[in-house]
C-alpha cells in the first residue's frame, strides 16, 4: 500500500482535507475548503444541495481528483492514489449493493479483493452483520431486504474491511422518519465503535446534530463554519450559518460588548449575547438571532417587551410554538411551556435572559 | 393473430408436415447421408465460432465507446453500427473486393512483401467466420453499449472503493451485470449464423453447411429432404434459445441504475490523441467493408485487373442503371417482397437464403 499511514503524532491516523478547490468548467463547485477529521471522531459535511458537500466525500474517497489543495492520512498525502489503494470504507446514497450477489458475498466483496481466502472471508461477513444486527441475513438476495436492511449490509461492507476511514453520502436519507431517528443512534453507536476519521454527507440538520461530533457547514463550495453542533448552534460565526443552523428570527443590533440593544417599534431591549470564536470585539453592522427558546411571552404591561399579536400557536410536544407579529413587520417565533395564549391574542415578547448569537453582516 | 398464424405459424407447420410426407423416410434419408451430418456439424461450428469472434470485436469495442469519453466518440459509435443497416450479401461481396484472392488490402499486402502469391486464400470455415465476425459484431456491440449506458456507475465506484482492481471489477461486477445484455446478443448472432445463406455460398470452396445444402436438395428436386434440412436448421434455433434461456435462468435482478458518470474523460491531450486515432482505426476497418462496395460502384468496368486499387473511376454504371431497364428487374421483387405470397418452402424465412 502506497498510502500506509505514518507514526507521526498529532493527526496519527486523521484525515485531513487542505485547500481543496474542484471546478466543473467555469462552475468552482469545492472552494479551499480546509479541515480535519481525527481518528474515531465524526465530522458531518452539512449544506443545502449545490453546496459541495458531496463533491468533497468524493475527493475524500477519491473518485474525483481536486484541481487544488491535497488530502492527507495520518501525515502522508494520498491526493492521487486511486480509491481502491485508499482502504476506506464508504456508504453510497443508495447503498450500491452489488444486486447479483447474496447480502454475505456482498460484505464479503472487499475481502475477497484482497485475497483472503473464502472460509475466512464468508466467517468475517457473518460477524460483520452480526454487529449491524443481521445475524441470519447472509443467504438472502438483496432484492428481499427493506430500506434499513440495506442500508445495515451497506455498513457492514464498508466496516468488513478494517478501513482506515469511513465516508458516508446521506446514510439516513432514503429511510422512513420513524426508522431515521433509531437509525441515528445505531449509526452513531456503530461508528465510534469503529474507532476510525468518519466523514458524512447530509443535508439534514438534525441529522447532523444527532450523529456527529463536529459539523462542516457548506455554502456555494465554501466553508463557512466547522465546530461541535452547540458551536454552530450558539455562536455562528456569520449570518448565513445563523440562518441555516436552527430556528430564529435575523435582526440588527448594536454591539454593547457583553449586550446588544434590539430596538423593534419604539421598545429598545437590551439582550446578553455570545459571540464566535475569532469574532470582531464590537462588531460594527451587527445583528442579534433570536431563537424561540431565547424569547417568552409576557403580558402586554410588560414596559421591556415588544407589544405583538400572535399569528399562529402550534403544540409541538413539550411545549407550544407561537408565531408573533411585533411592530415593523417583525415576526418572531416564542417557544412557550404553559401555552395558554390563543391565536389573536395581544402579548409582549421579551428575551429571557439566555445568551441569543450575535453575528457580523 | 391471424396475420400471425398464416405468416408463421402456418409455413413452419407445412415445412415440418412435409418432412414427414413419406413417413420417416425422408429422415433416414437425412441421417444417412453423411453430407448432411457433416453440414449440420460445420453450421454448429461455424456458429458457435461467429459468436466468440463477435465478442471479441464487440464486448471491447463497447467498452471503448462507452466508458471513455474522447473527442470523436459519438460519430464513431455512428459509424460503428453502420453494417447492421446494410444487406449481407452486400458486405460479403465487399470482403471480396477486399480480401479476396484479388481484393485491395490482399494485394497491397502481396505487393508490399513481395510475395509471388497472395498471402491467404478467403476459403473455408475461417473465411466464413472472419466474415460473420465482421457484419455480426454489430448486435453484440449495440446490445453491451445498452447494457453500458444503463449500468449503474456507483456499483463501480462501491467495488473500487471496497480495493477491487480494474480487472477484479470487470470479472466480478461489470460482465456479470451484462450478461443479460451479451446473452442477448451472443443468441442473436447464433441464430444468424445458423442462417446465413450468402457468406457460406461465396466463400464456401465446396463446404457444406445447412443452409445452402437446402438450396442444393430443392435445386436436385428432392423437397423431402429439403423440409427435413430446414426443420433441423430450425431445431438447432430452438436448441440455442432453450440453452440461452438456461444461462440466463438464475437472474432476478434487472439492471435499474439510471446510469451517467459512466464515461472517463480522457483529460490528458496524447491520450486523447491516441484513443481518439485507435478508436477510429478499429470502426474504419470494421466498416472498410462497405466503403469498399461504394469505391467499386465507381470503377470502370473491365479495366481493373492486377492493380491494388481500380484505376479508373466513372459514373458509367449509375448511368447504366438508370437507363437500362431490365437491370431493376432483380430488384423490384426485393422491395415489395411480401412473406405469406411465397409458397411454403421459402419459409423458417429466417433461415432462407437472403439474396
Amino acid at each position: 500500500m502506497t498510502a500506509a499511514p505514518s507514526a507521526r503524532s498529532g493527526n496519527d491516523g486523521a484525515l485531513a482535507l487542505s485547500g481543496i478547490t474542484r471546478r466543473f468548467g467555469d462552475y468552482t463547485a469545492v472552494d479551499d475548503i480546509s479541515f480535519e477529521v481525527a481518528r474515531g471522531e465524526l465530522l458531518a459535511l452539512v449544506g443545502a444541495s449545490g453546496s459541495g458537500k458531496t463533491t468533497t466525500l468524493r475527493i475524500a474517497a477519491g473518485y474525483e481528483v481536486p484541481d487544488a489543495g491535497s488530502v492527507s492520512l495520518g501525515g502522508t498525502d494520498i491526493t492521487t492514489v486511486p480509491p481502491e489503494r485508499r482502504g476506506f470504507g464508504m456508504v453510497f446514497q443508495h447503498y450500491a449493493l452489488f444486486p447479483h450477489m447474496p447480502v454475505a458475498h456482498n460484505v464479503a466483496f472487499g475481502l475477497e479483493a484482497r485475497g483472503i481466502n473464502k472460509t475466512e472471508r464468508l466467517q468475517r461477513a457473518r460477524d460483520a452483520l452480526a454487529a449491524v444486527g443481521l445475524r441470519d441475513a447472509g443467504e438472502r438476495a438483496i432484492q428481499s431486504l427493506s430500506g434499513g436492511e440495506q442500508q445495515r449490509v451497506a455498513l457492514a461492507r464498508a466496516m468488513v474491511i478494517e478501513p482506515r476511514a469511513l465516508l458516508l453520502d446521506e446514510p439516513l436519507s432514503n429511510l422512513d422518519p420513524t426508522l431515521r431517528q433509531t437509525m441515528r443512534d445505531d449509526l452513531r453507536a456503530m461508528l465510534r465503535r469503529v474507532g476510525v476519521p468518519a466523514l458524512f454527507v447530509t443535508h439534514d440538520q438534525e441529522d447532523a446534530f444527532a450523529i456527529s461530533d463536529r459539523i462542516a457547514l457548506l455554502r456555494l463550495g465554501k466553508l463557512l463554519q466547522c465546530g461541535t453542533p452547540e458551536e454552530l448552534y450558539h455562536r455562528p460565526a456569520s449570518r448565513e450559518v445563523a440562518a441555516f443552523i436552527g430556528r430564529g428570527t435575523i435582526l440588527p443590533a448594536v454591539d454593547k460588548g457583553e449586550t446588544a440593544s434590539v430596538t423593534i417599534g419604539d421598545v429598545t431591549t437590551e439582550i446578553p449575547v455570545a459571540r464566535a470564536d475569532g469574532a470582531a470585539a464590537r462588531i460594527e453592522h451587527s445583528f442579534v438571532v433570536l431563537r424561540p427558546d431565547a424569547l417568552r411571552l409576557t403580558g402586554q404591561e410588560d414596559p421591556r417587551g415588544w407589544k405583538g399579536r400572535i399569528l399562529n400557536r402550534r403544540f409541538a410536544g413539550g411545549a407550544v410554538m407561537y408565531r408573533v407579529q411585533l411592530a415593523g413587520d417583525v415576526i418572531v417565533e416564542v417557544e412557550s411551556a404553559s401555552g395558554t395564549a390563543r391565536e389573536g391574542d395581544a402579548v409582549a415578547v421579551s428575551p429571557t435572559g439566555e445568551r441569543a448569537p450575535l453575528v457580523p453582516r | 393473430m391471424l396475420l400471425l398464424l398464416w405468416t408463421v405459424v402456418y409455413p413452419n407447420a407445412a415445412v415440418i408436415v412435409g418432412s414427414f410426407e413419406n413417413g420417416l423416410e425422408h429422415w433416414r434419408e437425412f441421417a444417412a447421408s453423411p453430407a448432411d451430418r457433416e453440414a449440420l456439424r460445420t453450421s454448429l461450428v461455424i456458429s458457435v465460432a461467429s459468436v466468440l469472434a463477435s465478442l471479441a470485436i464487440g464486448v471491447p469495442l463497447a467498452f471503448l465507446l462507452g466508458r471513455f469519453e474522447f473527442p470523436g466518440r459519438r460519430l464513431l459509435r455512428a459509424v460503428a453500427t453502420l453494417p447492421a443497416a446494410l444487406p449481407p450479401l452486400v458486405g460479403v461481396i465487399a470482403f471480396l473486393f477486399l480480401y479476396g484472392e484479388s481484393g485491395l488490402v490482399t494485394r497491397a499486402l502481396q505487393r508490399a512483401l513481395g510475395m509471388a502469391e497472395a498471402p491467404w486464400r478467403l476459403r473455408g470455415v475461417s473465411a466464413i467466420v472472419f466474415v460473420h465476425a465482421y457484419t455480426m459484431y454489430v448486435y453484440v456491440f449495440l446490445f453491451v453499449s445498452a447494457g453500458l449506458e444503463r449500468f449503474d456507475a456507483t456499483l463501480d465506484e462501491a467495488a473500487s472503493g471496497l480495493g477491487a482492481s480494474t480487472w477484479q471489477r470487470l470479472r466480478r461486477v461489470t460482465l456479470p451485470l451484462l450478461m443479460p445484455a451479451v446473452a442477448g446478443s451472443m443468441l442473436l448472432v447464433f441464430m444468424n449464423a445458423l442462417g446465413s445463406f450468402s457468406a457460406p455460398y461465396v466463400f464456401g470452396g465446396g463446404l457444406r453447411v445447412l443452409s445452402t445444402q437446402i438450396l442444393a436438395s430443392k435445386i436436385n428436386g428432392a423437397m423431402g429432404l429439403a423440409y427435413v434440412e430446414t426443420t433441423v436448421l430450425a431445431l438447432s434455433a430452438v436448441a440455442g434459445l432453450l440453452l440461452f434461456r438456461w444461462i440466463d435462468r438464475k437472474r432476478k435482478y434487472t439492471l435499474a441504475g439510471k446510469g451517467g458518470r459512466t464515461r472517463r474523460v480522457i483529460r490528458s491531450r496524447k491520450a486523447q490523441i491516441l484513443t481518439t486515432a485507435l478508436a477510429a482505426l478499429i470502426v474504419i476497418t470494421l466498416v472498410l467493408p462497405h466503403l469498399m462496395v461504394i469505391l467499386v460502384s465507381f470503377a470502370r468496368d473491365g479495366v481493373w485487373t492486377t492493380q491494388v486499387l481500380p484505376p479508373e473511376y466513372t459514373l458509367e454504371n449509375y448511368r447504366r442503371l438508370f437507363s437500362e431497364p431490365e437491370l431493376w428487374r432483380p430488384i423490384t421483387p426485393t422491395a415489395c417482397r411480401w412473406r405469406s405470397s411465397l409458397p411454403p418452402q421459402t419459409s423458417l424465412s429466417v433461415f432462407w437464403p437472403r439474396i
